[in-house]
């Protein structure tokens, strides 16, 4: 089905991780909106100030903020968060860097993915402290998933098929995966404050905002008609196969994409990443989430979010970290 | 003529639009046309293209510390018109100009025959900063030393055609001219409307054909690059325009390396030859073991493999010694000297101080003349006369008789002037013309090229730094 090796499906190693990243930078916006967006709506409805807190927690932020604010609240995680480009990992900075790989990668990217990131962007930075305030937030984060899905709508319509589509879906999926495990690991433990609670009777309206962080709700109820427990809604986010925000999923889909590069494009390169993904694989698959929860969810959500880090590190060290001296194979 | 051309007035210039539409009828109905538009429609398309130049990233980017903004070269929708008539002069005069500037820089880097006849003074070579002393008896694939060349072409109030200048070492540009055709078709068809303009979107195809054209020839399918210095250089958005028409990769420095004498690009697959490298960064920064030893935007080893012949690099080093002003003076003699001719685009009128009758011309009319410095040996800063003060002509005079070989001396030089949106109104701005042509195993003239207009009332520098924009070209058939 894939065409065999040729000069039309070269790819240079410098465009493969600025496609990796561009894909990175794009899903953790997305998913920086949609737990703003959640947190918002739920700490307004009476829950306490630390819905804001865990969104600092999941970003494992706790430093950097307080450097710059005394409390987190309302106003503060918001801003943060949203427009704030002194941090790293706000909106408006993963958003300048999404738009700087996409620079790298016009020569590649079709002119609407371009056009629409850079539009995107241009809004983005004309964002102030005031377009964060809290009657705001809401209506801004339903712009900023729009527009991110807007971009996967224009990508998946326009992008060639070519190896570059799989190092963009591989970036893709490991942060999805990486998004969703970090979630399940903070909302888990803020929302079961003593570990007795751990299973028992707990305010259901904030596991309804865990799902729909993830966009989850609806499909879980499908699945889970008749009762939301928190270990149903744990094992839901982590090994449902359905669910495209699920670990299993994001899980399989990047080796989908790595088999491709493997077998389809010839890159042996790819083996091992696909190793350390089958690890992680089998140990989704191979057990229930009543087996996780009782060997402690948080120590394995930890090994999950490192195994994410060994196969981007596969991948970079197979395809672009290549020190200069090292002498490659060459192609005749 | 009634509507918006109705009170315009070229003051003594030549106008691209209102002088021709005697000679040619669709000129003529262009100029109606236009006439006939409503301002505000004007106005309101002239917005819509601004902003879809800025949202498709049509533009140069200036870099801060934390942030990158784009900033677009304006652009009028008025177009500049030229007739299928003059198209042909100025054509063939490009031709003719690049086609001397190949035949001189393959005999200053072989014979030298046209410095021992005395037709060019050796010294402005050989002491030339870009006289490139690793080029000499090298020889390049059909003698194309010159494979794109811009030359920046002005037009005097009589309507003649004049050379300001010739680009021979990386001119850009030409990503506007096909730009600005895109965006024309889309805000302005309604004027294009039964007019047949040449197309221009096949300078690409051209480019690539070029390429490949001087790869070497033990290669069956050359692989064809673009080396750029990357996204911070100004240029940046021709680099993506023209790898992407090309269809092929936009490469930096980082991205090639040299091994067994030849080159290679680091692909996920591992290193892959490349045989063909248009170069859109300087000689200087092109190989660290030849040139600057500092540069990090080159290729180490880059020059051996070209010496070599495993790889064909556009446009060849050691261009820039011919493009240079001194030798730009010259231009009409090495034409004459090489294919015995007289040149098809005159120069603008030039008075090189180097030889007695120029030097006297010059200092008996130094009030009038724009003295130049010439070459990189030299100079101390050039003196427009009509500008300067007595004095200040005064102490130019003594500076320019210790020293007049470094220095040429030109009249004011008139620019035309094209009908150009201005507020709510057309009035009329001075245009230059920059045609591209294309060499590898021929020359091929892209009709037309980049016209850049000063926007400013009266203002006669086109550049983008000081207020220049641009205009699509139409070259009738």
């Amino acid at each position: 089905m894939i065409e065999p090796l040729s000069r039309s499906t070269l790819l240079l190693s410098r465009y493969a991780e600025a496609l990796f990243w561009l894909a990175r930078y794009m899903e953790r916006v997305e998913n920086l909106a949609r737990i703003l967006d959640v947190t918002d709506t739920f700490v307004r409805h009476g829950a306490d100030q630390s819905g804001w807190r865990s969104v600092i927690q999941i970003n494992a932020d706790e430093e950097r903020f307080l450097k710059r604010y005394s409390e987190a609240n309302a106003e503060t995680v918001a801003e943060f968060y949203l427009v704030d480009r002194e941090n790293p990992t706000s909106i408006a900075s993963s958003l300048f860097a999404a738009r700087e790989n996409a620079r790298t990668l016009r020569p590649l990217i079709s002119t609407e993915m371009w056009a629409q990131i850079n539009v995107f962007y241009n809004r983005v930075r004309g964002l102030t402290a005031a377009d964060a305030a809290p009657s705001r937030v809401s209506g801004l984060c339903a712009y900023l998933k729009e527009q991110c899905q807007a971009h996967a709508g224009i990508t998946d319509g326009t992008f060639f098929r070519d190896q570059g589509w799989a190092f963009y879906n591989i970036g893709k999926y490991i942060e999805r995966g990486d998004q969703t495990s970090r979630l399940v690991d903070i909302k888990y433990h803020t929302l079961l404050p003593t570990t007795d609670d751990v299973g028992g009777a707990v305010d259901i309206s904030q596991w309804h905002a865990l799902l729909r962080t993830a966009s989850g709700y609806h499909a879980f109820r499908r699945v889970y008609p008749s009762g939301m427990t928190p270990a149903y809604v744990a094992g839901f986010l982590l090994l449902n196969h359905s669910f495209p925000r699920s670990v299993v999923l994001c899980v399989r889909q990047i080796e989908v994409y790595l088999t491709q590069l493997s077998s389809g494009y010839s890159l042996r390169g790819a083996y091992d990443a696909q190793e350390r993904l089958d690890e992680l694989r089998a140990a989704l698959l191979d057990q229930t989430i009543e087996d996780i929860l009782s060997r402690g969810l948080h120590e394995f959500l930890d090994w999950v979010q490192r195994q994410f880090i060994e196969v981007h590190n596969a991948v970079a060290a197979a395809f672009w970290r290549k020190a200069p001296e090292q002498s490659q194979s060459q192609i005749s | 003529m009634h509507g918006l051309l109705e009170g315009y007035n070229n003051n003594g210039f030549f106008c691209e639009l209102m002088d021709c539409t005697k000679h040619d009828p669709a000129v003529a109905l262009i100029a109606r046309r236009l006439s006939a538009m409503d301002p505000a429609e004007l106005c309101r398309r002239a917005s819509i293209a601004e902003a879809e130049l800025f949202n498709q990233g049509i533009t140069f980017t200036v870099y801060s510390d934390k942030d990158a903004i784009d900033r677009i070269l304006p652009f009028d929708l008025i177009p500049r018109v030229i007739t299928a008539s003059e198209w042909d002069g100025l054509e063939r005069g490009v031709r003719q100009r690049v086609a001397a500037l190949n035949a001189f820089i393959w005999d200053i880097y072989h014979n030298q025959k046209i410095l021992a006849d005395g037709v060019v003074p050796k010294h402005l070579v050989l002491g030339n900063a870009n006289f490139r002393p690793e080029m000499v008896g090298l020889d390049v694939p059909h003698g194309t030393y010159v494979h794109v060349c811009g030359v920046d072409i002005i037009r005097d109030e009589t309507g003649a055609f004049l050379v300001l200048e010739d680009n021979a070492r990386t001119p850009s540009g030409v990503s506007y001219v096909l730009e600005n055709r895109n965006m024309m078709r889309r805000i302005f068809p309604d004027l294009m409307d039964g007019i047949a303009v040449r197309p221009v979107g096949s300078y690409g195809l051209m480019l690539q054909q070029a390429l490949m054209e001087i790869a070497p020839t033990s290669v069956s399918d050359p692989q064809v690059v673009l080396l750029s210095p990357g996204i911070y250089n100004s240029a940046y958005f021709e680099h993506i325009f023209l790898a992407r028409e090309m269809g092929v990769p936009l490469v930096e420095g980082n991205d090639l390396v040299v091994e067994d004498g030849r080159v290679w690009m680091r692909t996920t697959a591992g290193l892959a030859p490349v045989h063909s490298i248009y170069r859109r960064l300087n000689d200087d920064f092109l190989d660290p073991d030849v040139f600057r030893p500092e540069s990090t935007l080159g290729v180490r080893g880059l020059i051996d493999c070209w010496r070599r012949g495993t790889v064909a690099i556009a446009n060849a080093v050691g261009t820039g010694v011919a493009d240079d002003k001194a030798i730009y003076a010259y231009m009409p003699r090495i034409i004459r000297y090489y294919f015995g001719e007289d040149a098809i685009l005159s120069n603008v009128e030039t008075h090189i101080c180097g030889e007695p009758e120029g030097l006297a011309y010059t200092l008996a009319n130094l009030e009038k003349l724009v003295v130049k410095p010439v070459g990189e040996s030299g100079g101390y800063g050039l003196i427009i006369g009509p500008h300067a003060t007595r004095a200040e002509i005064e102490a130019f005079r003594a500076q320019l008789i210790a020293d007049p070989e470094n220095y040429i001396s030109q009249p004011m030089i008139k620019l035309s002037v094209s009908p150009t949106l201005s507020g709510k109104t057309l009035a009329p701005r001075h245009v230059d013309l920059r045609p591209f042509a294309i060499t590898g195993k021929k020359c091929w003239v892209l009709p037309g090229g980049l016209t850049r207009v000063a926007l400013r009332e009266g203002s006669l520098v086109v550049n983008s730094s000081q207020g220049g924009g641009s205009k699509d070209t139409w070259v009738l058939e």
